[in-house]
């Protein structure tokens, strides 16, 4: 499944606007998550899951192909949990 | 934010009735989620993706009771952040949400709608 496919659900199951109606409103949904994600918030979608951006520290790793030590920076990353509904759903 | 809050945001951004916003949010998961319930995988060109792995069975033990639980083989989400979010999101300011790992309020809202329902 790709972004043409959720257009074509809301195109097809909500109606009222064209495509191309369908596909900036779809953007729309998916910038709005992305922006609030940017400055450190939560989302949070009942009966689907939780995106939570985590603060990583510092650490030494290794380059895998020379077992070089190298220092990976604190970072930012974003992780998804999925609900329990939704747990229960795939596993039903 | 909340699932009742993008939708807002979706409704005053395209400046669109609530209702109609609250249907295509909807719409979007609920589509996501068939796909991956029929195993699926999901593809959202600068968000990220989805795929289902598959986890075998195992002994487990309950952490409190250190009691043997036989944990049966199940299926989950797992969620790849795509480039350009992965980046926006290490070089994005701003607090952090705490770190409450809170998913049970799915279950909260869900009995709230079904609540709503009756009430109806």
């Amino acid at each position: 499944m790709t972004k043409a496919d959720i257009i074509e659900s809301v195109y097809e199951k909500v109606g009222g606007f064209s495509k191309k109606e369908a596909a900036d409103i779809v953007e729309t949904v998916f910038d709005t998550i992305k922006d609030r994600l940017e400055v450190g918030e939560k989302i949070k979608i009942s009966g689907f899951g939780n995106f939570v951006v985590r603060e990583k520290k510092a650490r030494v790793g290794r380059n895998p192909q020379t077992g070089q030590e190298i220092t990976i920076s604190a970072r930012r990353v974003l992780t998804f949990k999925p609900s329990q509904v939704l747990k229960t759903a795939l596993n039903g | 934010m909340t699932k009742s809050e993008l939708i807002d945001a979706v409704a005053d951004k395209l400046k669109l009735p609530k209702g109609k916003a609250e249907l295509i949010v909807n719409c979007v998961f609920d589509a996501m989620e068939t796909a991956l319930k029929s195993g699926e995988r999901i593809e959202i060109r600068g968000f990220g993706s989805f795929e289902i792995r598959h986890y075998k069975a195992y002994e487990g033990r309950n952490p409190r009771t250190g009691a043997k639980v036989d944990v049966k083989p199940k299926r989950l989400p797992f969620f790849k952040v795509g480039k350009e979010l992965k980046e926006r999101v290490n070089l994005g300011e701003g607090p952090l949400d705490d770190d409450d790992d809170d998913d049970d309020d799915d279950d909260d809202d869900l009995l709230a709608e079904e609540a709503a329902a009756e009430d109806r």
